[in-house]
């Protein structure tokens, strides 16, 4: 059972701010994923909960008891790494065992030579031995126990990564882009794996990943973070529909969604839909939220530069009148076809459409107002 | 075309082991020599024409007086000893200094390491006074502790260790740690199985180099009962040099034979350690 909570926490290498004042509060057995492009800070943030590193400034509180001063081994925390990190000199038994062994015998059990003879040992190897039996017929690795890590493939690493961590039966898992390395059929195959763990475990999960994908379909909520700062913590669907932030709707969502700044909507001779705030400076919107009408009937109108068929979707890039900026649009397969070099109407339900001031910040009043009046 | 080219291939192929051929066999020479001169009987050594293989066998005769004209056996011993004890005290200071200037974040750490290159630049020429002096005021001349003290911290050892330390990967140092390995069982469980060819190439520079020291013995030991290989075939030298030529070459071969067969047996692991290993 075990809540974690993040206060203030700074980290810094030499003038380099990495993180700057992160609040979190991670639930007990909630899977939470920290989302952002690369060197954003998310991977030191978790290693400042592992104990890997120390933080600048700032509390680390983990089960609701404060452990900056516990090493790593002491926090009942296991990651997962990027890399998986298994040691390639001992066979996937010893690899699995290592954990367990270094928590349950004593410093001179586990001496070279001498370790061996001493009594007890033999009792608690053979606890050892069947409990990883049990974690790898769990995770499929039973067959693979004798070989090296050398001699196994991307995912058959990852699982034993995965059984690495899971058999001391840790309070926290900490995993660190785990899937980066696999193939693209792969990575969904363990997204699925490691979702079904996470329920069969119900502990703690914190997962860190550039790949807004992951993030979505994976977690309970998901914290977005960007040049250090957490932009916006929240449940996926929240994150999609409801952003705070400019950059995190940029970031959530694919194909990106569409951002026109005022300026340029009043350029092209649009009239702004109702219930715009004074200070919004960018109308933003997803690909899902635009109709196709006929050329002129629409609030922006353009032309359609290329589709990209995925069989499920179609997705029109839609070049704005003027030529500067594109609009992406889903439509159904079923709706009639538009090839490219035809001019098109955009509808946009305003319903859908979000609003961020001159800083990003999304703006959201007035719009709420003028919608009930 | 295609047999053309082959030709070619072949060609060259012969034309590159000729001349690794020639230079192997420049570099042999002197031991063949060695060992040819150590069958010969003293008249022959000294005769106009060259034969590899003698006329009179006296081979016998010169390993028999190499083997009981000096304490042959206890100098194979004390060579033995002396760079076995060397090798470990160097194993125990260089891989822990090594461990900490690779893998460690401390104040100054890059400050020593420019120390570890700067010992590197020393030849140990320069230190034989200063060794001396303070091996006559702890009173330790002429004992194994003068052999072996002066060496026992290596900074190759320290410098190629890091080296190696350094390509593995800190993630493996990470999880490590949350497995809840301490720093020193980190070394010996994780970095010395994973760098053993670096340890084996660094333990066959170190052998060699102290079973072929002739300068340093020379400065810190007089007793022949704790002189080292090298040191003690001196003391053919020291009688008439021409009659005892021939034990003196039966007696360099028998202290150079073991280097060659443990190079034989460890050759791999040597070759290993020297190129760059790829880790995964």
């Amino acid at each position: 059972m075990a809540e974690i909570e993040l206060r203030d926490i700074e980290k810094s290498y030499g003038e380099t701010a990495i993180v700057k004042g992160v609040s979190l509060s991670i639930r007990d057995g909630e899977f939470l994923t920290l989302v952002g492009p690369s060197g954003c800070g998310k991977s030191t943030l978790l290693r400042i909960i592992a104990g890997l590193e120390a933080q600048n400034s700032g509390e680390v509180l983990v089960a609701g008891r404060c452990v900056d001063d516990k090493r790593p081994k002491e926090r009942d925390v296991a990651m997962v790494f990027q890399s998986y990190a298994l040691y390639p000199h001992l066979s996937v038994f010893d690899n699995l065992a290592l954990p367990l062994r270094t928590r349950r015998l004593s410093f001179a059990q586990r001496l070279p030579l001498v370790g061996r003879a001493l009594p007890g040992r033999g009792d608690v190897e053979k606890a050892i031995r069947a409990e990883i039996e049990q974690a790898a017929s769990m995770l499929d690795i039973a067959h693979l126990l004798r070989r090296k890590p050398g001699q196994l493939s991307g995912g058959q690493r990852q699982r034993v990564a995965l059984g690495r961590a899971m058999v001391r039966h840790p309070a926290v898992f900490l995993m660190d882009e785990p899937l980066s390395n696999l193939d693209a059929k792969l990575r969904v195959q363990m997204r699925a794996e490691i979702i079904a763990l996470h329920r069969r475990l119900g502990v703690t999960f914190v997962y860190v990943t550039h790949d807004q994908a992951e993030a979505m379909t994976m977690s309970d909520r998901v914290a977005v973070m960007m040049d250090g700062e957490l932009l916006q913590v929240d449940r996926p669907e929240r994150l999609y529909r409801d952003p705070e932030d400019l950059r995190v709707a940029e970031m959530i969502g694919s194909p990106k969604i569409n951002v026109v700044s005022r300026a340029h909507w009043v350029s092209l001779g649009a009239s702004l839909p109702a219930g715009i705030h004074r200070n919004t400076a960018h109308l933003a919107f997803r690909p899902e939220a635009v109709g196709i009408v006929a050329s002129g009937d629409g609030r922006l109108n353009g032309v359609v530069a290329s589709v990209e068929n995925l069989g499920s979707d179609i997705f029109l890039n839609v070049t704005l009148a003027d030529g500067q900026g594109t609009v992406v649009v889903r439509t159904h397969p079923d709706a009639s076809r538009s090839e490219a070099g035809r001019s098109v109407g955009l509808q946009i339900d305003p319903a859908c459409l979000l609003q961020f001031d001159g800083a990003g910040m999304r703006q959201r009043e007035v719009e709420r107002v003028e919608a009930a009046a | 075309m295609i047999s053309r080219f082959s030709d070619r291939r072949f060609a060259g192929r012969v034309a590159r082991h000729a001349i690794l051929l020639l230079t192997a066999a420049f570099a042999l020479l002197p031991f063949v020599w060695m060992v040819s001169l150590s069958l010969k009987p003293p008249q022959e050594i000294f005769q106009a024409d060259f034969r590899l293989w003698p006329t009179a066998f006296h081979g016998g005769e010169n390993y028999r007086i190499a083997l009981t004209a000096a304490p042959m056996f206890s100098f194979l011993l004390n060579g033995v000893l002396v760079c076995a004890a060397i090798f470990a005290l160097q194993l125990l200071v260089c891989i822990p200094c090594a461990y900490a200037l690779a893998k460690l974040r401390f104040r100054g750490r890059d400050t020593l390491f420019s120390a570890v290159l700067v010992g590197l630049l020393l030849p140990p020429q320069a230190l034989a006074i200063p060794h001396f002096v303070m091996l006559n005021v702890f009173g330790f001349l002429d004992t194994y502790a003068a052999l072996i003290l002066p060496w026992a911290i290596s900074t190759f050892g320290i410098f190629l260790l890091r080296q190696f330390f350094r390509s593995i990967p800190d993630e493996i140092i990470h999880a490590a740690r949350l497995d809840g390995l301490g720093e020193f069982e980190i070394i010996w469980r994780i970095m010395i199985p994973m760098t053993a060819p670096a340890l084996a190439a660094f333990g066959i520079f170190s052998v060699v180099a102290h079973w072929n020291d002739l300068f340093w013995p020379l400065i810190a030991v007089r007793r022949a009962e704790i002189s080292t290989p090298a040191l003690g075939i001196l003391l053919f030298r020291d009688d008439e040099a021409g009659q005892f030529l021939g034990p003196l070459m039966a007696g360099a071969v028998i202290i150079v034979a073991p280097l060659l067969l443990a190079f034989l047996i460890a050759q791999r692991r040597f070759i290993d350690g020297l190129a760059v290993t790829t880790m995964k």
